[in-house]
């Protein structure tokens, strides 16, 4: 039977390692290899590795960087931040990674998404949503390097993003990030079911939250703060569930 | 020395980095002399059936590999596109695929009210068949990176080295002759794809030993 993914989250933020909380106040956590070959030891499903800076100043990737880190990773990793061109995005593929996300750069260029799946296929284009809720307002696509998005309900966009071509969707809540309150599980319904699989961020903790995520048909979660900070006072350690829980999970479908 | 072959398709450097870890020499190649001249192969790839056939045509690698494969029965070992191109062809494209190995490859379609995302990505478990491809696998522990939306169909039975499930029963593995394929991503499924990896490398030294 096929696993539920449970991926750490890691942001790149000045050449380390940062958690942010509701997208803001980066904490450094640490040197992103030394963490990649931590998680090796906790043999985790998956990697997310977040550039945070790039797309918000206006530059690329720094793919050697990228590939410095991922030649560490004996596990799945997907890339993003910086993203807007072709050959940017077959450069981080051919340095060691699985997937590249994109999220400004498919706000600014949806045919961008078509071009990568046309060349290396659905499967390795991940479309990021970084969601904004305030109550009694509709839920909204947000972007944090400032781009007007083509839509601004995110289910709509992430439908636009699926007949683009995206192989998965990346959907975070903004207000929940590094919050370590929960999922927002009412958020997820309206992604599963486009028919590519589903990761869910923002606010991760508690394994038996993701419970109920798996059972909706969420393929995946993303935490960051979760597996990077111990004990109310967030010190740094670097953490991922035991094999029993992971097993569990699986078995809770 | 294992030559990985280059043909612009995928993710050669972490095939590299797994077999640097277990200790194997290995060299990324996309020249036609170099790979004339192998005694074992990887084909690695991720991307569409189509595009992988072309780029092996327009490298100039087509002969060199069929020589090498057929005639030299050097081992050969799949992964991913890699695998599905060892096949007649796939569903996923119009070209002729290597045809090495009697399988054409499917898109996974379920049965109605079976709504599984596809591509099938993610962790799961194989049901090995052929014991030498996955010696030391632990039912229940042993797991691997799958990421695909096309799989084999073998029209040999024998053909199949392991099965694993997603919807339905797929072949994840074959064998035949001196060639392995795998569906899965051995190079980024930690300790367990490192295992097979390294089946793969001890069944090259026990060829080599017996020849």
């Amino acid at each position: 039977m096929l696993r539920s993914r449970v991926i750490p989250t890691l942001l790149l933020h000045d050449g380390g390692l940062v958690k942010t909380r509701q997208f803001e106040a980066p904490q450094y956590v640490g040197d992103p290899i030394n963490a990649v070959k931590i998680f090796n030891e906790k043999e985790v499903d998956e990697l997310f590795l977040l550039d945070i800076d790039a797309s918000k100043n206006g530059r690329g990737p720094d793919v050697a960087r990228v590939r410095d880190i991922v030649s560490e990773a004996f596990m799945p990793v997907a890339y993003g931040g910086g993203i807007t061109t072709f050959e940017q995005a077959s450069q981080l593929l051919s340095a060691g990674l699985e997937k590249i996300v994109l999220n400004t750069a498919a706000l600014r260029n949806l045919a961008l998404v078509t071009e990568l799946k046309n060349a290396y296929g659905a499967q390795c284009v991940v479309g990021s949503i970084d969601v904004y809720k305030h109550w009694p307002h509709e839920p909204r696509v947000f972007s944090h390097s400032g781009v007007a998005p083509p839509e601004a309900d995110p289910v709509t966009w992430a439908r636009r993003l699926v007949d683009a071509g995206v192989g998965e969707l990346l959907i975070q809540n903004v207000r929940r990030d590094g919050t370590l309150e929960g999922f927002d599980l009412a958020l997820a319904t309206g992604f599963v079911g486009l028919g590519v699989p589903v990761v869910m961020a923002g606010g991760g903790n508690e394994p038996e939250q993701f419970k109920p995520l798996f059972q909706m048909g969420v393929s995946g979660v993303a935490l960051g703060a979760r597996f990077v900070f111990y004990g109310p006072h967030r010190a740094v350690l670097i953490s991922y569930l035991t094999p029993e829980q992971m097993s569990q999970l699986t078995e809770a479908k | 020395m294992i030559t990985i072959v280059d043909y612009g398709l995928g993710n050669l450097g972490s095939v590299a980095n797994m077999l640097r870890r277990i200790g194997v020499r290995s060299v990324i190649t996309s020249s036609p002399a170099e790979v004339s001249k192998a005694e074992a192969l990887i084909l690695p790839g991720v991307g569409h059936f189509d595009t992988g056939m072309r780029n092996i045509a327009k490298s100039g690698l087509r002969e060199v590999l069929d020589e090498r494969v057929l005639h030299a029965q050097v081992p050969m070992l799949g992964i991913c596109l890699g695998a599905q191109l060892l096949g007649k062809g796939s569903e996923e494209g119009s070209e002729p695929g290597l045809g090495w190995v009697d399988a054409t490859c499917r898109r996974f379609s379920f049965e109605a009210g079976v709504t599984l995302p596809v591509p099938h990505m993610g962790w799961n478990e194989v049901e090995p068949v052929d014991q030498q491809m996955f010696e030391g696998h632990e039912p229940g522990r042993t797991r691997f990176y799958f990421v695909h939306s096309f799989h084999f169909e073998c029209a040999q039975p024998r053909d199949v080295a392991g099965w694993s499930t997603y919807g339905y029963r797929f072949a994840s593995a074959v064998r035949h002759d001196n060639l392995w394929g795998v569906q899965f991503h051995p190079e980024k499924s930690h300790a367990f794809g490192m295992r097979v990896l390294k089946n793969y490398t001890s069944w090259l030294g026990s060829r080599r030993l017996a020849a």
